[in-house]
C-alpha cells in the first residue's frame, strides 16, 4: 500500500491546521465564540463536547461550508477566511458526516471510485470513447480503490447500492470514499455513532490505521469518551461555542471545567 | 437458467467494468441489432416511416432528457423547445448552405441547442427543483416565441412553419419527399446507436459518476471535489446537444415539415413522462418509456378495431391522454424507478428460473 | 441611442400621455393578477398541507368550470349545476387521497410532484371525453353575476371597467380573507399546517391524514371552481385555461410556496408586470411577450432570492 506521506504516526510538530479566534453566528444564535486551536500534521485531534456546542459547525468551517463572521484559518501554511468546499477538498481535506451522506442510487464501488474524481484528469473528450485513455485510467483508479476496499473489508458489498446497506457498514463506505481522496487532513464527524462495541472497534483500529499507514492527520468529533481517550493525541473541548480545554486526554479527564460540562462524576 | 452467469469469471479489471458483463447481455444486444437492421426486409413502409422512425428519435430526445433529468435531478420542462431549436437550426444552416452534407448540419445544430441549453441552465446554481423546474418553462415559453415571431427562422415563409428540402447522401434521397422510408430509418438508427454508445460511455464514467453525485447529494458531491455549476452545465450540455439532434431529426427525418407548435410544452410533458415511466437515469428505460407512450394511441385505436367497434380519432386521443395519466401514476406507486426496473427485475427472475428466488 | 430611448424612456412618455389607458391597462392587470392570485392560492393550500406540489391546481379549475358549463348544457338548472359541482369535487378530492396520496405516503415530494402531472392528463382527457372540447361560455348571467361594464371619465379619457371583474375582486378578497383566517385561527387550520410539516409526526399526535387530505384537496378544489367561474366568464371555457393557469406558477416563485399573503403579491406582481410589459414593451419586439414575461420576471427574483419573495430560507443542515 501506498503512504501518502512519510510523516510517522502521531504527534510530527508541524502545525497542519490552525484556526484563529473564529467566531460563527446563524442569524442571532452565535454557535462558535472565538475559538483558537491548532492540529499538528500526523496527530489525532478529538473535539468534543455536549450537543449543541459548535463541534459539526467547527468541521463546517475548516470544510468551507460555513463561513466565519470573524477569525482566520491557516492550512498548509496558507490563511484564508473564506474557502469553498471544492477547494478544500483539493487542498487535501476530506470528511464524513454524522448522516451518512453518500449517494445513495450508486453502489459502493461507484461511491468510492467517486471519491477519485478529482484526481481523474482525463477531459470530456475521451470520457466520451471511453476505450482507451479514459478507460485505462479508470482501471487504475479501480486499483487504488480496490486497496481501499481490501482495507476496510467490504470486498462483499462492492457492487450493493449503498442505499440498502446497514448503517454501519454505510459509514465504513463513506470513510471509503473520504480515503479515495487521499486526503492530508480526515474530518470525521462522529464515526462511531450507531454502532455496536465489534462495529466501534473495527471502526477505531481503522482509523488507527489511516493514521499509522498512511499518515493522515485526523480531526474527530466522537461522543464515546473512551473511544475517544483511547484514540486521540490531543483534544479540544467546547461547550456552548466556547473552548473550554485544549491539551492531552489525561489533562483533559482531569480538568474541572470539562468534568462540570460535560464528562461528569462517576456515581 | 438460461441466463445464469455462472461460470463466467472476470479476471481482469476491464473485464469486470465493461458495459455489458454478462455474456447473455452482449448476445442478446447483438440479437437487437441485427434485428433493427433486418427490420425494413420484413416489415412494410407504414412501420417503419409511422412507428420505427418517430421510436427511434422520440427515443433519443427521450436519452437527452435522461440525462439531465434522470442522471443530474434537474427537471426540465423544456425539452420540446430544445428539440425546436435543434430543428430550426438545422433548417436554417441547411437552408443557408444547401451544398453541405446534411449530416453535419444534423450535428452542427446540436451545438447550437447545446449552447441555448448551456444559457438557459445557468440559473440552475442558485435554483433547485420545482424552482428549476418553472425557470424551465421560461426557456419552453420563450423559445416558441421565437420560432413564432422570428421570421428569419422559417425564412419568412408566410405560413409560419418550415418545409424540409430535397437532400441527397452519395446520390441517395435522404430528406425530402423523394427520401424512402427505409433510407430514413437506417440513417435514424445510425444515428441513434453512435450517440446511445457515445452517452453510454459517458455515464459508466467519470462524468457518470459526477452528474449522479450531483443528483443524490450535492452536498457531498461538492465535497469530494466536484464543482456544481460545471457539472449542472455540462448536464444541460450534453441533454439539449442531443434534444437538439432529436429535434433536427424529427423534422428532417420524420415530419418533413413542422410549425412552431410541434415544439410545444405538451411535447414536454410527453418527453417527461417517458422518462418517468422508462425509469429515471436508465437509457434502457428511455428507449422502454418512448416505445410504450408512442405506441400507445396506436394500439387504443387498435384494439376495438380488432372487435370490430371503430373510435374517432378524437376519442382515442382523449382516452390516451386518461390512460398516459394513469399510467404515470401507477408506475410511480408500483415501481417509482421505471420500466426499466421491471425489466432488470425481470431479469433477476429469468437468472433463477425455474426456481422462484 | 434611439434603442435606449425607446427602452428607457418612450414607455414612461407613452404612460403620461394617456393617463386613462394606463389606468385601463393597471385595472387589467390587477384582474389578472387576482385571478392567478387565486389559483396559487390553490396551490399554497395543498402545499401547506400535504407537502405535495399539484401541478394539476390549473387543470382542476378547468375541470370544475367545465363540469358546471357542460351540466347546464345538459339542462341542469344554474343553481343546481354549482351544488352538483361542488359534490363532484368533493368525490375528485376523495378520489385523489385514495388513488394517488394513500400509497404514495412516504415518497419523496418529486415523485408526488410528478404524480399531479399524471392527474393532469387524466383530468384533461377526462373532460374532453365527457364534456368535449369546444370552448363554451360560462354562464355567469344563471349565476347571477353581474355583467356589462362601469366606465368612468377620468384624468381626460375614459377608462371602462367590467364589472364580472369588480365581482371577481371582491370574491377573491373575500376568499383570501376567510382562508387567511381559517388557517391561522382553526383547530384545523393548525392540523393543515402540521401535516405539511411532517407527515409522521401528525400521524404521531392523532393527526388523522386522509381527513386533512380530503379537506384540503376539496377546499382547493373549491377555490378551483370559484377561479374557474371567475375566469371563464372573461374568456371562454376550454383547455387553453390550462396554459393561463401554467402562469400560477411564477407566481408561487415569486410569493413562495407556503405564504397566503405571498401568493396574493405574488399574483398581482405578475398580472400587474404582465400587462405592462405587453403593452408599453410588448411592441419593441414584435408583441405576444405575455406568453413568457411572466417567467423571466420569475427568474428574475429566484437569481437574487431563491426561495422567491416571501418563501422560507431553506437552511440544509449537514
Amino acid at each position: 500500500m501506498s503512504v501518502a506521506s512519510g510523516a510517522p504516526a502521531g504527534d510530527s510538530g508541524e502545525t497542519l491546521l490552525s484556526i484563529e479566534h473564529v467566531s460563527l453566528s446563524f442569524g442571532g444564535v452565535r454557535a462558535i465564540r472565538d475559538v483558537s486551536f491548532d492540529i499538528r500534521r500526523g496527530e489525532i485531534r478529538a473535539i468534543i463536547g455536549p450537543n449543541g456546542a459548535g463541534k459539526t459547525s467547527m468541521l463546517n468551517v475548516i470544510n468551507g461550508f460555513y463561513h466565519p463572521q470573524a477569525g482566520r484559518i491557516t492550512y498548509k501554511g496558507a490563511t484564508r477566511r473564506r474557502m469553498r468546499p471544492h477547494q478544500a477538498a483539493a487542498q487535501g481535506i476530506a470528511r464524513t458526516f454524522q448522516n451518512v451522506a453518500l449517494f445513495k442510487g450508486m453502489t459502493t464501488l461507484d461511491n468510492i471510485l467517486a471519491g477519485r474524481t478529482l484526481r481523474m484528469r482525463k477531459s470530456f473528450f475521451w470520457q466520451l470513447w471511453r476505450y482507451g485513455p479514459a478507460l485505462t485510467e479508470e482501471i487504475e483508479h479501480r486499483k487504488y480503490c480496490e486497496e481501499i476496499i481490501d482495507f476496510l473489508e467490504i470486498e462483499r458489498i462492492r457492487k450493493e447500492p449503498v442505499g440498502r446497506l446497514p448503517y454501519g457498514l454505510q459509514k465504513r463506505v463513506e470513510l471509503g470514499r473520504a480515503l479515495a481522496m487521499q486526503p492530508e487532513l480526515l474530518l470525521l464527524d462522529e464515526p462511531m455513532a450507531g454502532m455496536n462495541l465489534e462495529e466501534k472497534e473495527d471502526m477505531s483500529r481503522f482509523i488507527l490505521d489511516v493514521n499509522a499507514e498512511f499518515g493522515t492527520t485526523i480531526a474527530l468529533i466522537e461522543h464515546d469518551i473512551g473511544v475517544v481517550m483511547d484514540l486521540s493525541d490531543r483534544i479540544v473541548v467546547l461547550d456552548y461555542g466556547n473552548k473550554i480545554a485544549d491539551d492531552r486526554p489525561d489533562e483533559v479527564r482531569r480538568d474541572q471545567a470539562v468534568i462540570d460540562a460535560y464528562l461528569g462524576v462517576v456515581h | 437458467m438460461f441466463y445464469r452467469e455462472a461460470g463466467q469469471f472476470k479476471t481482469t479489471y476491464q473485464a469486470d467494468m465493461s458495459i455489458f458483463p454478462i455474456l447473455q447481455d452482449r448476445i442478446g444486444l447483438a440479437l437487437i441489432i441485427v434485428a433493427a437492421l433486418a427490420l425494413p426486409f420484413f416489415a412494410g413502409d407504414f412501420v417503419i416511416a409511422s412507428v420505427m422512425v418517430p421510436f427511434l428519435i422520440l427515443s433519443l430526445a427521450a436519452i437527452g432528457l435522461n440525462i439531465l433529468t434522470g442522471y443530474t435531478g434537474l427537471v426540465s420542462l423544456g425539452t420540446g423547445a430544445f428539440m425546436g431549436v435543434g430543428a430550426y437550426a438545422c433548417y436554417k444552416l441547411s437552408t443557408t448552405f444547401p451544398g453541405i452534407n446534411i449530416l453535419v448540419w444534423i450535428v452542427a445544430s446540436g451545438f447550437v441547442s447545446c449552447a441555448v441549453g448551456v444559457f438557459f441552465g445557468l440559473p440552475s446554481l442558485r435554483i433547485k427543483g420545482f424552482y428549476l423546474a418553472v425557470a424551465t418553462l421560461a426557456a419552453q415559453f420563450f423559445l416558441q416565441w421565437c420560432f413564432v415571431r422570428i421570421p428569419w427562422l422559417y425564412n419568412y415563409n408566410p405560413s409560419g412553419a418550415i418545409e424540409v428540402p430535397s437532400r441527397t447522401l452519395f446520390g441517395i434521397h435522404v430528406t425530402g419527399a423523394s427520401a424512402t422510408p427505409t433510407t430514413r430509418y437506417y440513417i435514424a438508427l445510425a444515428i441513434v446507436i453512435s450517440v446511445t454508445w457515445v452517452v453510454s460511455n459517458l455515464v459508466h464514467g467519470r462524468v457518470g459518476r459526477s452528474f449522479m453525485a450531483v443528483r443524490d447529494m450535492d452536498i457531498a458531491a461538492q465535497l469530494i471535489g466536484i464543482r456544481l455549476l460545471r457539472t449542472k452545465l455540462l448536464a444541460f450540455a450534453v441533454s439539449s446537444f442531443i434534444t437538439g439532434i432529436a429535434g433536427a431529426m424529427m423534422v428532417f427525418l420524420w415530419l418533413g415539415a413542422a410549425e412552431p407548435d410541434a415544439f410545444n410544452i405538451n411535447q414536454s410533458f410527453i418527453l417527461l413522462f417517458m422518462v418517468i415511466i422508462g425509469g429515471l437515469g436508465s437509457l434502457v428505460g428511455s428507449f422502454l418509456g418512448a416505445a410504450l407512450i408512442y405506441i400507445l394511441p396506436i394500439v387504443i385505436r387498435a384494439t376495438p378495431e380488432s372487435f370490430g367497434l371503430t373510435i374517432g380519432a378524437a376519442t382515442v386521443e382523449h382516452l390516451t391522454y386518461v390512460i398516459t395519466g394513469a399510467l404515470i401514476i401507477f408506475f410511480l406507486i408500483v415501481e417509482p424507478l421505471g420500466l426499466a426496473r421491471l425489466w432488470q427485475i425481470g431479469k433477476q427472475k429469468l437468472r433463477v428460473w425455474p426456481f422462484p428466488y | 441611442m434611439t434603442l435606449l430611448y425607446s427602452i428607457f424612456v418612450d414607455p414612461f412618455v407613452q404612460m403620461a400621455g394617456a393617463p386613462d389607458l394606463l389606468v385601463q391597462t393597471l385595472w387589467e392587470g390587477l384582474v389578472g393578477g387576482v385571478l392567478y392570485a387565486l389559483i396559487a392560492l390553490g396551490f399554497v393550500l395543498i402545499f401547506k398541507a400535504s407537502g405535495v406540489f399539484n401541478f394539476a391546481q390549473g387543470i382542476m379549475m378547468v375541470f370544475a368550470a367545465l363540469t358546471l358549463v357542460g351540466l347546464h348544457e345538459k339542462g341542469v338548472p344554474a343553481f343546481v349545476a354549482l351544488g352538483l359541482t361542488i359534490v363532484v369535487m368533493f368525490l375528485l378530492a376523495v378520489a385523489v387521497e385514495r388513488v394517488i396520496l394513500r400509497p404514495l405516503v412516504n415518497q419523496p415530494d418529486i415523485i408526488l410532484f410528478m404524480a399531479t402531472f399524471g392527474l393532469t392528463y387524466v383530468l384533461i382527457g377526462l373532460g374532453e371525453l365527457v364534456f368535449g372540447g369546444n370552448p363554451k361560455n360560462m354562464i355567469t348571467s344563471e349565476l347571477l353575476l353581474p355583467s356589462g361594464s362601469l366606465d368612468f371619465k377620468v384624468l381626460g379619457g375614459l377608462v371602462s371597467l367590467q364589472k364580472i371583474d369588480i365581482a371577481a375582486a371582491i370574491i377573491a378578497s373575500l376568499m383570501v380573507a376567510v382562508l387567511a383566517v381559517f388557517f391561522q385561527k382553526t383547530r384545523i387550520g393548525r392540523a393543515l399546517r402540521a401535516v405539511a410539516d411532517d407527515h409522521q409526526a401528525a400521524l404521531s399526535v392523532g393527526i388523522s391524514l386522509d381527513q386533512i387530505w380530503v379537506i384540503v384537496w376539496f377546499t382547493a378544489g373549491l377555490v378551483a371552481l370559484a377561479t374557474g367561474i371567475m375566469w371563464g366568464a372573461r374568456s371562454n371555457v376550454s383547455f387553453a385555461l390550462e396554459i393561463v393557469a401554467l402562469k400560477a406558477l411564477p407566481v408561487l416563485i415569486l410569493g413562495g410556496l407556503t405564504s397566503v399573503p405571498g401568493a396574493i403579491v405574488g399574483g398581482l406582481i405578475i398580472g400587474i408586470g404582465e400587462k405592462l410589459g405587453e403593452f408599453y414593451w410588448g411592441p419593441l419586439i414584435g408583441g405576444g411577450v405575455e406568453s413568457w414575461l411572466a417567467y423571466f420576471i420569475a427568474l428574475a427574483v429566484l437569481l437574487v432570492r431563491p426561495q422567491g419573495l416571501f418563501g422560507e430560507k431553506i437552511i440544509e443542515r449537514i
